[in-house]
């Protein structure tokens, strides 16, 4: 009875937080578009580095975005105004030339070899070479028209962390794999029972009601590679220290590849009845298609913006749920610099929707590594269905 | 905008390492776990197929079992009533048999109780008619002891003896 209780009294605190939540959802939204006005509005160099020389003042919006794109190296830690990271290997390909160092050469504005990392503009973050040795200075604008970007092979962060989520997922399916083959027969035991609800969740909810019953086997590999690593990367986003905190699923370049697997896996298993459907749609008037080809058009159009939706949606989603966290965290030291006490009252309201966005993630985590899979078993479903 | 623009190192890195962990994990965890997964499943389904089998043979082996005792009983009262019959025809038949030599025995016994009495009878009508002449004997004897009585006797004979 008192747990009951207790319960209807959590659904109704559930249901406060989330109106709250929400109301403070706009809030952020709002002053969002302040800080990102703000970024604008002091595209001016000298005044970007007063702002930088300003300690203690706290741009959120370049915070965030610093958080949620890749970087050369590993931020661990800052102690006392010192930098703790893992210096990472930088591969570089300029003028067919090869270049390999350590990241930590280019920390703090240093150059190596004439390269060096662009801090602020359209290449931030990214590895710049100057074209002539020693003659980079920041301030003079001369460099900016004289300046190149080399092909940058670097083992960057997320590269870093897509290694060792894939490490982590070779491991674990490995062992399990390990344990299906000694243990045959027996009911499933420790990581077995924890995943195998969900490779059956895969194999008959995804697999086999999307794409039927003859010929879902060819895709379970790619389906469940593509869930798991979603999954396994999406939460170890959430945590935000090493090994864990690398945008990895936030980053368009790695939704984009995934999609790309999806697209070139949905066109090659494609039957006659696909490509008959994507040039001569059935039960369309012919003056759809005939003087001028709209129909095909827009199917042709369909093949490339459903991995492209696949993309966005899960970067959207996920950088969508980082920032949200991350301008939270911001609100902390936003109020702290007003005053101590806006501060704490800051803290005590900002920590608590930290943590429940933390929980939302969570879920959101689950929900689009399935989504991901759903979609990708339903465009195979649709390449490799009969005509009816 | 460094946000949506892609780096062209991070996709290669992801391309090569996303197509070897497909492979890597195709080749030496998918297939097996799915592998054991479907043939669990197969023996589960054997399982419960044979389950069900052997219970429809109970059921059969339960009908016939009955249907062999309802016939075994049949059989059994089919033998108890001839049996009866049997025991009944033979009790009527030896009492039909007793009575007969009841009979007999009772007809021979009367034929000779018949035979004895008369050989009896005649016995008697012998030793009679022997008594009756000693006494008539005796008794003539005693009448005619003397002339007188003889006399007498005479006279009375004669008396009676009516002359017609």
């Amino acid at each position: 009875m008192n747990f009951l209780s207790f319960l209807k009294k959590s659904k109704a605190r559930f249901l406060l937080f989330t109106i709250v939540v929400m109301v403070i959802f706009s809030a952020v939204m709002t002053s969002s578009n302040v800080f990102s006005q703000h970024d604008d509005s002091s595209h001016n160099k000298v005044e970007m580095i007063k702002e930088e020389v300003h300690e203690g003042e706290l741009d959120a919006g370049k915070m965030i975005i610093e958080h949620l794109i890749d970087s050369h190296e590993w931020h661990l830690w800052t102690y006392q105004g010192h930098h703790v990271s893992i210096p990472l290997p930088v591969f570089l390909i300029h003028n067919g030339e090869f270049y390999v160092f350590w990241s930590n050469k280019l920390a703090h504005g240093h150059q190596h070899n004439g390269f060096y990392l662009e801090h602020e503009g359209e290449n931030k973050g990214k590895i710049i070479r100057a074209v002539q040795h020693g003659m980079i200075d920041y301030e003079i604008i001369a460099v900016e028209n004289s300046k190149t970007l080399p092909i940058d092979l670097s083992i960057t962060k997320n590269v870093l962390a897509i290694f060792i989520s894939s490490i982590l997922l070779i491991i674990i399916f490995t062992s399990m794999s390990k344990a299906y083959r000694k243990r045959e027969g027996k009911a499933p035991k420790g990581m077995q029972s924890l995943l195998e609800p969900i490779i059956i969740f895969i194999r008959d909810d995804i697999a086999r009601s999307s794409i039927g019953e003859k010929r879902y086997e060819r895709y379970m590999p790619f389906l469940l590679t593509v869930f798991f690593f979603i999954f396994l990367n999406n939460l170890m986003g959430i945590v935000p220290f090493f090994p864990g905190g690398a945008n990895v699923t936030g980053n368009i370049a790695v939704t984009g590849v995934m999609a790309v697997f999806t697209f070139l896996i949905t066109i090659f298993s494609g039957n006659r009845a696909y490509w008959g459907h994507i040039i001569n749609a059935p039960g369309v008037p012919w003056w759809l298609k005939f003087p001028f080809p709209l129909m095909p058009i827009v199917e042709i159009m369909g093949m490339f913006t459903k991995p492209l939706v696949l993309m966005i949606r899960l970067f959207a989603n996920i950088t969508a749920g980082h920032t949200i966290i991350l301008g939270f965290i911001s609100l902390i030291f936003i109020f702290g610099n007003i005053n101590a006490y806006v501060g704490l009252a800051g803290t005590l309201f900002a920590v608590p929707f930290a943590i429940f966005m933390s929980l939302l993630e969570l879920l959101v985590a689950f929900i689009q590594a399935y989504v991901f899979t759903l979609l990708s078993a339903l465009y195979f479903g649709m390449a490799i269905e009969e005509h009816h | 905008m460094e946000i949506v623009s892609p780096g062209i190192g991070l996709i290669l890195w992801m391309t090569i390492s996303f197509a070897a962990l497909i492979y890597i994990l195709q080749r030496y965890a998918w297939k097996p776990i799915l592998k054991s997964l479907h043939d669990r499943e197969e023996t589960i389904d054997e399982a419960l197929n044979q389950a069900n089998l052997a219970r429809d043979e109970m059921k059969t082996l339960k009908a016939g079992n009955e249907k062999l005792l309802k016939e075994a009983q049949e059989e059994r009262n089919v033998i108890l009533r001839e049996a009866r019959k049997v025991k009944e025809s033979i009790i009527e038949e030896a009492r039909e048999k007793a009575n007969e030599e009841a009979n007999n025995i009772v007809e021979n016994a009367k034929e000779r109780i018949e035979n004895e009495k008369m050989a009896a009878l005649t016995d008697l009508k012998n030793e009679i008619a022997f008594i009756s002449i000693e006494v008539a004997e005796k008794i003539l004897e005693r009448e005619l002891s003397t002339d007188n009585k003889q006399e007498d006797y005479i006279k009375k004979l004669i008396k009676n003896t009516h002359f017609n």
